[in-house]
């Protein structure tokens, strides 16, 4: 009766809905439940299609770029990022300062690297949670049916309708200290519905499969049933879900550092832009405090996505090319 | 029909009501009770302020009465329409500050929607199976919707606002004009909306546009399509049939990505300084004036829930299998 299940099998798969990610991005629903093969030689397959799939090397050389430099970068420096004169007071990018400095004779370069680390580390927690709190839903509610069913999906729609940035917005404000890990927890707790509802019409479709039934027979329980029988066949799936919640997890931090509501100690790229806004570096032209910390999360998060498209090439023989 | 919109309009109602209940649960629950350190914050600033908001947690929180009586009291003072009074714009009251922001608001965002669905459905629709347009709209596609909307809109307003000085960055309109209906007024309107309104277009733009390609590209593989093709049906109809199939997911994805499109004309909106609902909050959050900040939420979730039962109706006008079943559950 819903308006979900008049549509076609929404064949592009989950619309993230809070995190800012993709709409039908590209998990088709096809892709779990294609090919069962043995398992070593199907992770050789994966590998020789991995190893061919320009998307997903891309994607993938982008992040690991990133996340190299937000590990080690900053331990390669000499001063903290929050450090005032370190150089001359909105001097552009120099052979010295590679990305110039704020108005505070900031180090631009220094706010960055140390910027990717907590964008690496909210989309891993944030994404993290909603990820386990999706899958939990997810799998209870595709295995269960009936009135667990009923209740879960009603749960389900109010997170999904509820504005997410506008919820941690009002729960930010009145929290006194923030850190990282508090904002990725309410991330987490406010970005799973799409990610529960996908794994649940997953879960849905491949508990009415023979060998599910034949698990059942054997007496196992459910939840051995669901993380031994289920999961398995739908990892690429999973793994693909774990990858745009991580998108969205960190589109939705940037958001709310920009307005002010970051973690109050330390640094992180969206509070640079609400730095930079704030102290009129767009009116003195000075991009170089703005800029950086935008493209690295659009280069981030768009290699995400991008080597989401690959894997699901990889994952799913019916969209390679030939 | 009745049962269809029944259930939705339940869960619209559910929603409300655990968002206020998040909204008064908030405040009073926070650890290092925050309502004592805002009145502390307030009496600095102003005295008066001080008092009516002493005056307005007293009425809602009546810090001697039991709990459920509390809650009680909240419900009452909004069913009353008292959001209570502004501490930054102080006498002013929420509501009032609140619905002079909505119309900036609603103008940025209604085309801005509105735009970027039919326009990228469009350009989704003829990337799909077109190797060079594929080529471009989908990795374009892809970083348009990586980008966060505050950092498109920063480049807008640098770029074609402070370099080129094409258009004026900050405000609804020319400080040195009074509202009012001359042309040169609602030009200077429409100046300064431009930008706000093309950054959050352009962010919108590139998920409408991979969605509708993978939808396509799903519809034309389809059994009908190949069998419409069989019987030597020109491209272009198969093709129309692809596209009116493929407009109902789409249309679900809009109803998903209402809160995301809202969250991203908060953060434009503060980057031009546009009086709407964001720039209300950022002002919020700096004077600490949290009933603004309050009544702004209320007001975005009933807005989003409003927009949502609309994109339900039109579903139902779109979509003959849900009006059929609809017909045959009543009859």
């Amino acid at each position: 009766m819903s308006t979900e299940q008049a549509g076609p099998p929404t064949g592009a798969g989950p619309a993230p809905g809070g995190g800012g990610a993709p709409p039908d991005a590209a998990v088709p629903a096809g892709a779990p439940l294609a090919a069962a093969a043995p398992a070593g030689r199907r992770g050789g397959e994966l590998a020789y299609f991995a190893l061919r799939n320009g998307k997903l090397v891309a994607g993938l050389v982008i992040v690991l770029f990133f996340l190299l430099v937000g590990l080690f970068a900053p331990m390669l420096l000499p001063h903290g990022p929050n450090e005032y004169d370190i150089g001359p007071q909105g001097a552009p990018p120099s052979a010295e300062l590679w990305l110039g400095t704020t108005r505070f004779g900031q180090d631009v370069y220094a706010q960055f690297v140390h910027g990717l680390r907590s964008t690496f580390l909210v989309g891993l927690l944030g994404g993290g949670v909603a990820f386990a709190v999706g899958m939990v839903v997810g799998f209870v509610a595709g295995y269960r049916g009936g009135w667990v069913d009923e209740v879960l999906n009603m749960i389900t729609n109010v997170v999904l309708v509820l504005p997410t940035l506008a919820v941690l917005i009002i729960v930010a404000a009145y929290l006194q200290a923030r850190g990282v890990a508090v904002q990725s927890l309410f991330i987490g707790l406010t970005s799973w519905p799409w990610a529960a509802r996908s794994i649940r019409a997953q879960t849905f479709s491949l508990s009415s499969r023979d060998f599910v039934d034949l698990a059942r027979l054997s007496g196992r329980s459910s939840w051995k049933i669901i993380f031994r029988d289920i999961a398995p066949n739908m990892s690429s799936y999973l793994f693909m879900t774990f990858i745009l919640l991580f998108g969205g997890a960190v589109l939705i931090a940037a958001g709310l550092d920009f307005i002010g509501l970051g973690p109050t100690d330390g640094t992180s790229l969206g509070l640079m832009m609400n730095q930079a806004v704030n102290w009129g570096a767009l009116q003195l032209g000075m991009w170089w405090w703005f800029v950086p910390p935008g493209l690295g999360i659009t280069a981030i998060v768009g290699a995400l996505y991008v080597m989401n498209v690959g894997l699901d090439e990889v994952f799913n023989p019916k969209l390679r090319e030939t | 029909m009745r049962r269809y919109f029944g259930r939705k309009l339940f869960v619209y109602a559910l929603t409300f009501f655990i968002a206020m209940t998040v909204n008064w649960i908030i405040p009073r629950f926070m650890p290092g009770d925050p309502v004592q350190s805002r009145l502390a914050r307030a009496s600095l600033q102003s005295p008066e302020a001080s008092a009516a908001m002493q005056a307005y947690y007293e009425r809602l929180f009546g810090l001697d009465v039991p709990l459920w009586q509390q809650y009680l009291n909240f419900w009452a003072s909004l069913a009353r329409g008292d959001l209570g009074i502004s501490i930054w714009l102080f006498p002013q009251p929420v509501g009032d500050i609140i619905l002079g922001a909505v119309p900036y608001s609603l103008a940025l965002l209604l085309p801005a929607i509105l735009l970027s669905w039919v326009v990228g459905n469009w350009f989704g629709a003829y990337a799909a199976r077109n190797r060079w347009l594929d080529n471009t709209v989908l990795p374009v596609g892809y970083v348009l919707t990586a980008t966060p909307y505050m950092w498109l809109a920063l480049l807008l307003a640098w770029g074609l606002g402070i370099v080129a000085g094409l258009f004026p960055v900050g405000g609804a309109y020319s400080f040195a004009l009074t509202p009012s209906a001359t042309p040169e007024f609602v030009g200077s309107l429409l100046q300064h909306w431009f930008l706000p309104f093309l950054s959050l277009f352009l962010v919108a733009l590139g998920g409408w546009a991979i969605g509708m390609r993978n939808m396509i590209i799903y519809e034309l593989e389809s059994d009908y399509s190949n069998y419409l093709e069989a019987l030597g049906a020109p491209r272009r109809l198969v093709r129309r049939y692809a596209f009116r199939n493929a407009m109902l997911p789409q249309l679900t994805g809009l109803a998903l990505q209402l809160g995301t499109l809202v969250a991203g004309s908060l953060l434009t909106e503060i980057v031009f300084s546009y009086p709407g609902l964001g720039y209300l909050i950022l002002q919020a959050i700096r004077n600490q004036d949290f009933f603004l900040l309050q009544g702004a939420f209320m007001f975005i979730v009933v807005g989003v829930l409003i927009a949502n039962f609309i994109i339900d109706i039109v579903y139902v006008l779109v979509d003959p299998r849900t009006r059929i079943q609809m017909q045959g559950g009543a009859a």
